[in-house]
């Protein structure tokens, strides 16, 4: 019976992540070609036997050309930075909410969620709306005397990072809200009887206690973060390269599969790190 | 309970794959954006009961990025023949055409079908649509103001450092295509246009990252129409019929916007688009009734009417609006078609070559 639990989880692994992961490596070590999909398969059964017809050239223009390097890292910044705001914002706003009475709180969470129930575009197309230079902030700014012509706010670092927070702060604010909530108040309760100011307190009791529950908050914003297309695209400078729009114009565009494969195993193993880091810090607990 | 079983019904008819909307038969077209006259397709509707469902693209990659993953459910395509016609022939991609289903297959004109034959031997798979050049849509009216004797007739007008940077203010644009663009820009820098060899492709790439600083977008190529019409760019490196359709947008406006298309003298871009069926089309059949229909001369007369590209059904001559027939800037001179060149075919290796090129030149380093 144990087996057959344990089965279920890894077979799950197996199925999505091991699986893909070999599909990306397989199409990472063929070769372009004139075929429906584009790309000749590395190897090949000649006559009843395996012939190895791959290449390693997909894998190794990585380290070639500066291009996706730097792509990779911009987007790692750029990840690095969202995950960042977004986990500034949250925490006062889980803070809140787990500080408000009980019968409250269902009504702040589902305040929290409701965007995400609207479409991404939508939401994107509405700063857009906001951030154009005919656009709502823009008129105020004028209209107030702050600005003489139309600032460019659209198609900028600071739309785009509005734009990722905007998206991403939902799964921010939830794992920490949930962590504040359940927290044992009686920690707090003794540190206040033996004297420490309520600021003290959350220095050094509330907030060492919510680290690993700040920790998956800014996970769950770095990780997609980092992949992300569709913000960049609608909000961010044009021709950003940043990876997740690389690898979908390899893809999409140029029907490079190898390479698009080879990139989107390179972004899966930077993203590898903060994930091991984040198992260390519950392993260290 | 009628109601649950009328749902129940429905369902199962859903899970056997006769839904009730399946009834009339339908043709999945996937066209290039604003590239025919919607009247004509109001028409084969009307005459035949099948039911159209029209879907565009505004780039070769696109086109080919829907069809390489296979099972696309298109029924009818119109690739470019270089390189996107020639390779989806070389993989197997297409279906042969039954000319026996088309005999308005013989209004084409010979000698036009003759220059795709190369790709295509004996046009098994694809009957030519409209074809057209690569060259400048310029803001007549604004450069007149700016700059009166400016050289119109070769991409110097754009590709200059010198006349890139003082035209930056009024606005340049390249559509975003790496297969569209590079033939031209090798053929200015007085290379071979089909060449990938390190040096040319590096002259290219320095002549592009060179007028890079002063390009106010680098759009596809239906966005681009759209900005051209709107008075947004001044130089734009693009498709003829794309600027001519603008620059009638522009009139239709009136708001003094003057647009106009140049091909370069020195040798233009020549494509030829191709009506083509995938080979797993879920339904050929409607496909060839439509080929056939648009090769009806008042059809195709109309299309070129609306979208002002030539095609290559020559009874269509007198049936065209004046306007339009008599436009140099559609229906290319004698001299100019002379000079103009067709891109030959690249290998795998070639094209990422040019497209990492490209992503360079996009991201401006």
């Amino acid at each position: 019976m144990r087996r057959l639990l344990l089965a279920l989880p890894l077979g799950w692994l197996l199925l999505l992540v091991l699986a893909p992961v070999l599909i990306l490596l397989w199409i990472a070590l063929a070769t372009v070609g004139d075929s429906v999909p584009p790309f000749d398969p590395p190897l090949a059964w000649q006559g009843g036997a395996p012939v190895w017809q791959g290449s390693g050239e997909s894998l190794l223009i990585l380290i070639e050309d500066d291009f996706y390097l730097r792509a990779l890292l911009r987007s790692v910044t750029v990840a690095l930075v969202s995950a960042s705001l977004a986990l500034l914002l949250a925490y006062p706003m889980a803070l809140g909410i787990a500080e408000t009475r009980p019968r409250w709180r269902p009504a702040l969470l589902l305040l929290v969620m409701l965007p995400i129930w609207t479409g991404l575009l939508p939401r994107l197309g509405a700063w857009i709306g906001l951030l154009r230079d005919g656009g709502w902030v823009n008129h105020w700014l004028l209209e107030l005397g702050l600005a003489q012509q139309p600032a460019r706010l659209l198609y900028t670092d600071m739309a785009l990072y509005a734009g990722m927070v905007h998206s991403y702060l939902p799964f921010a604010v939830l794992p920490l809200a949930v962590a504040l909530m359940r927290r044992d108040r009686l920690v707090e309760a003794a540190a206040a009887d033996l004297g420490a100011a309520p600021g003290r307190v959350f220095l050094t009791v509330t907030l060492p206690l919510s680290v690993p529950a700040a920790a998956a908050s800014f996970l769950l914003v770095f990780i997609p973060a980092a992949g992300e297309f569709v913000v960049p695209e609608l909000l961010g400078p044009p021709d950003d390269p940043l990876l997740g729009r690389v690898i979908w114009s390899e893809f999409f565009q140029n029907r490079d599969w190898p390479l698009a494969a080879a990139l989107s195993l390179a972004l899966l193993a930077v993203l590898l790190v903060p994930i091991r880091l984040f198992q260390r810090l519950g392993a260290a607990r | 309970m009628p109601h649950r079983r009328a749902i129940a019904l429905w369902l199962a008819m859903l899970l056997l794959g006769a839904s009730p909307l399946r009834a009339q038969p339908v043709l999945n077209v996937y066209n290039w954006a604003d590239y025919i006259d919607p009247h004509v397709v109001q028409r084969f509707q009307q005459e035949t009961g099948i039911r159209i469902r029209y879907d565009v693209y505004d780039s070769l990659e696109t086109l080919e990025g829907k069809l390489s993953s296979g099972r696309s459910g298109y029924d009818l395509i119109v690739p470019t023949s270089e390189p996107s016609f020639a390779r989806l022939v070389r993989a197997g991609a297409l279906r042969p055409l039954d000319r026996t289903r088309i005999p308005n297959w013989s209004n084409l004109d010979p000698a036009l079908m003759e220059r795709v034959a190369a790709v295509d031997p004996g046009n098994r798979h694809g009957a030519i649509y409209l074809w057209g050049t690569v060259g400048l849509g310029i803001r007549t009216d604004a450069l007149r103001a700016l700059w009166p004797d400016a050289p119109r007739d070769s991409l110097d007008l754009l590709l200059r450092p010198g006349n890139a940077a003082r035209l930056a203010r009024c606005g340049l644009a390249v559509m975003d295509s790496a297969t569209d663009v590079l033939p031209s820009v090798l053929r200015w820098a007085g290379r071979d246009p089909d060449s990938a060899a390190p040096a040319d492709l590096r002259a290219a790439e320095q002549a592009l990252l060179a007028v890079r600083p002063h390009l106010r977008a680098i759009p596809g190529s239906g966005t681009l129409l759209d900005m051209l019409a709107r008075g947004e760019i001044c130089v734009a490196l693009t498709y003829s019929g794309d600027v001519i359709q603008a620059a009638a947008r522009a009139r239709e406006a009136g708001r003094g916007v003057e647009i106009a298309y140049v091909a370069p003298s020195a040798g233009a871009h020549l494509w030829f688009d191709l009506l083509a069926i995938p080979a797993d089309a879920p339904s050929p059949d409607a496909a060839h009734a439509f080929i056939d229909y648009l090769l009806r001369p008042e059809v195709m007369a109309a299309i070129t009417g609306h979208v002002r590209y030539p095609n290559a059904v020559p009874a269509t001559r007198p049936l065209v609006p004046e306007a339009v027939r008599d436009d140099p800037s559609v229906y290319p001179s004698e001299a100019s078609l002379r000079h103009a060149f067709v891109p030959g075919t690249l290998t795998p290796a070639e094209e990422r070559a040019r497209s990492r090129l490209w992503n360079r030149f996009k991201a401006g380093r």
